[in-house]
């Protein structure tokens, strides 16, 4: 148990952002790959404010990871309201079924 | 030393909760340990003393994105659409895709010598603190007297309870403003001033009228497809 520093929170981050990716990349539901654009972005906002607290980066860091937590507040209320219609017209979640989304 | 410990509590209790919800396969259980994973991210915001991004996070993610999250799921599932498997293949090859990228961003991280590439992380608010930390317990045990160890007890508590309250929530807010007094007072002359953020924050109040109005669009109650359809699916 070494002394905690910037690498570690960088590994943190990068293990969430890959698990949001395998998400996204494996999940057939809609819903679930909603769940890993979000661990990806907190992914990243770790990384803005471990940057932010172990560089002279200083508060610069904080401010982008606080517009990037309310711009994925947004694009989950968004993607959440395509899903809900995309659900109303075909009855499934299937993300797999969405090729015949036009018109 | 207690800091350590946290963060590792942290660390793999967001770790894992991420990888749970790789790994389950029922929407609901997916939801719950993404609720354990943001709420140890916004934990490990505290330890980085980032308190107001903390509880921003706490608030805005684990109490309203995973709620709309959650009720996405229940207005979705019915029977059979709460389980929608992959195929073995297909978890096999996503995971073996994530695992070399796991190897290549870890390997990027270690390779990189941060002391040498950004000039000045030696001496961060981190290694500041450090410092101080370091010079008040000295002072603490150097103390001759009983009432000069006393003013060096309550010197180190001081700074420990200034770095606890909140320091970073009026300089975020002022930076929304435009103004930067973390890095424009008592800066040497002719320094470039830094900018603030009143741009972005007027675009993303804009940005998130928008969203709402599209998202109320979006949503809005139609005529549902006949069941004639679902027996077509």
């Amino acid at each position: 148990m070494g002394s905690v520093g910037l690498e570690e929170y960088l590994i943190v981050g990068a293990v969430l952002f890959v698990c949001g990716i395998v998400c996204m990349a494996t999940k057939r539901n809609a819903i679930g790959v909603l769940m890993g654009v979000e661990l990806v972005l907190n992914g990243a906002n770790i990384n803005f404010v471990a940057f932010s607290r172990y560089t002279p980066l200083g508060l610069d860091g904080q401010a982008t990871a606080l517009f990037v937590v309310v711009l994925a507040a947004a694009e989950a209320a968004v993607a959440l309201a395509i899903a809900l219609n995309y659900y109303n017209n075909h009855l499934t979640i299937d993300v797999d079924r969405g090729n015949e989304l036009q018109g | 030393m207690t800091e350590q410990l946290l963060f590792w509590v942290f660390a793999i209790l967001s770790c894992g909760g991420a990888l749970a919800v790789v790994v389950t396969q029922n929407v609901v259980r997916m939801a719950f340990w993404l609720v354990v994973s943001l709420g140890a991210v916004a934990a490990l915001f505290f330890l980085l003393h980032a308190d107001f991004l903390g509880a921003a996070q706490l608030l805005i993610y684990v109490g309203g994105t995973v709620v709309l999250l959650v009720f996405g799921v229940m207005l979705t599932a019915s029977g059979h659409t709460i389980k929608v498997q992959t195929t073995p293949a297909e978890t096999l090859l996503g995971c073996g895709v994530g695992l070399l990228l796991l190897c290549v961003l870890v390997f990027g991280i270690k390779s990189v010598e941060w002391a040498k590439e950004i000039p000045g992380v030696g001496d961060s608010a981190a290694a500041a603190d450090q410092a101080e930390d370091a010079k008040l317990a000295s002072d603490v045990a150097s103390a001759k007297t009983d009432e000069s160890r006393q003013a060096a007890i309550n010197a180190r508590d001081a700074a420990v309870a200034r770095r606890q309250s909140g320091r970073t929530l009026r300089q975020l807010g002022l930076s929304f403003f435009g103004l930067r007094p973390d890095r424009n007072l008592n800066q040497e002359q002719g320094k470039p001033l830094a900018p603030g953020y009143l741009l972005p924050f007027e675009i993303i109040s804009i940005h998130l009228l928008v969203v709402l109005v599209g998202a109320a669009y979006l949503a809005r109650a139609k005529c549902r497809a006949t069941s004639g359809l679902e027996a077509d699916l």
